[in-house]
């Protein structure tokens, strides 16, 4: 696929799901959504620090953190979303793997259409892909504000 | 072979028991030749995470829609799908799902349009059967492939399209979508993607009543009198009416239909699939907005 060159990480993800046969990919999907860290106690206290994400089918809820070293900015996500939306917790997950700990301006170079690049539109539909999308505009709209 | 019906008391008071299962009926009848039970929920991943033991996944989105056209699969396709899924055009096909069956009525209507003629809903859906402690399994079932024929889809019955609506303004319809989104204060659900419609409101006329106020809090259908008394006590139908009803996309006003054409008993009832995402964008269709019809 063309496009932006994607940071090692993500680009790592997109191999991984460009390496299984359409079937299996879902299954890897899967396994994304059952390793989303659960929500530090700082955050699953205090929801009202969390942005909601109406875009997605069911609602997820995320944090964003950027640690003010040395002009860096190292970026931390958290996520939370409900056991009955295992797909919507793939998408954070996903995510999750991809960008925790790298830094703002790495994070900001990410493009926009990444989730299209996993090969899942035709096996969960571009409308749910839809919310992947929006998680990673609202992370960096937050990255941006708190850099 | 169609497998027997469901006699408990509640289902006795609908007008099409035959239509409705309880769990405790698909518990039993779980291993019966004949019976195929498919789960179809909004999330295409909850199936994987644990389904009912032997029930086969069935995807409103990307297996019931064809990919290209803003249409269902025609009558090869679904013969294919159904094939793939070891369902015969005599088997007893049982829908559940999550979210109060929501996207189950959705694929059972889907079925409906192709006459599929033994077809039911589980009360409660996934949710209940989870609740009560019922096994679940990661696993994929093997069905042998079956041969389902082709039959041409009929819309006439239980479809009805934009110009039909338009022609039908002043006999009853019903929007089963959020009162928000009936106002015209919001675009699409609370909570949910904006779907693309350029105008908020509602059809002139049609009386707003949300889907799930048509399921208890345990995801099963209230009971008929709580029914009668949502439907033709607020909303004035009466089971003599011509009916449409709608929402963003034909899903929720599916499970209004389940209602009132399969436990209710009335014979003319459409779904507009077109619903407000076709209705909202479409130039110089009449709209009202506020809390009124």
């Amino acid at each position: 696929m063309s496009g932006a060159t994607l940071h090692p990480r993500l680009q790592e993800i997109v191999d991984d799901f460009s390496s299984v046969p359409d079937k299996d990919r879902l299954q890897l999907l899967l396994e994304f959504s059952q390793d989303l860290p659960a929500l530090p106690e700082r955050y699953a206290a205090h929801h009202d620090l969390l942005e909601p994400v109406p875009e997605c089918q069911t609602p997820l809820f995320l944090a964003v953190e950027v640690e003010p070293d040395s002009g860096r900015g190292t970026v931390h996500l958290f996520f939370e979303a409900p056991a009955e939306a295992p797909t919507t917790r793939g998408f954070a997950a996903i995510l999750h793997a991809g960008l925790d700990g790298l830094d703002a301006d790495e994070v900001l170079a990410t493009p926009a259409e990444f989730s299209s690049r996993l090969g899942l539109a035709d096996l969960v539909s571009p409308l749910r892909l839809r919310g992947m999308a929006a998680m990673l505009a609202r992370i960096k709209r937050q990255v941006r504000e708190k850099r | 072979m169609a497998l027997p019906h469901d006699s408990a008391p509640k289902f006795a008071e609908y007008a099409h028991p035959e239509m409705i299962v309880s769990t405790e009926w698909v518990a039993a009848h779980l291993d019966d030749p004949g019976l195929v039970v498919a789960e179809s929920d909004e999330d295409v991943l909850l199936y994987e995470t644990g389904h009912i033991p032997g029930a086969v996944k069935l995807d409103w989105h990307t297996e019931l829609n064809d990919p290209v056209t803003r249409d269902y699969v025609d009558g090869a396709g679904f013969a294919k799908l159904m094939s793939e899924k070891g369902i015969s055009r005599d088997t007893t096909l049982v829908l559940y799902g999550d979210k109060n069956n929501w996207w189950a009525a959705y694929a059972l209507w889907v079925c409906s349009l192709f006459g599929h003629p033994d077809l039911r809903l589980m009360d409660g859906g996934r949710a209940k059967w989870i609740a009560e402690g019922r096994p679940v399994s990661t696993g994929t079932p093997k069905r042998p492939q079956a041969d389902y024929p082709v039959i041409d889809r009929d819309d006439r019955q239980l479809r009805a399209f934009k110009d039909q609506v338009l022609a039908h303004l002043g006999q009853p319809l019903i929007d089963v979508r959020s009162p928000g989104e009936y106002s015209g204060e919001l675009l699409h659900m609370p909570d949910y993607p904006q779907e693309g419609a350029l105008r908020g409101g509602h059809i002139p006329g049609a009386k707003s009543v949300p889907w799930a106020r048509a399921a208890g809090a345990d995801a099963t259908f209230k009971t008929r009198a709580e029914l009668e008394a949502i439907y033709q006590g607020e909303a004035g139908l009466t089971p003599e009416d011509d009916v449409v009803v709608y929402c963003r996309i034909g899903e929720r006003s599916s499970h209004t239909w389940f209602v009132l054409h399969h436990l209710l008993g009335y014979p003319r009832v459409r779904n507009y699939d077109g619903s407000w995402t076709e209705w909202g964008n479409s130039v110089r269709v009449p709209i009202t907005r506020g809390t009124s019809p």
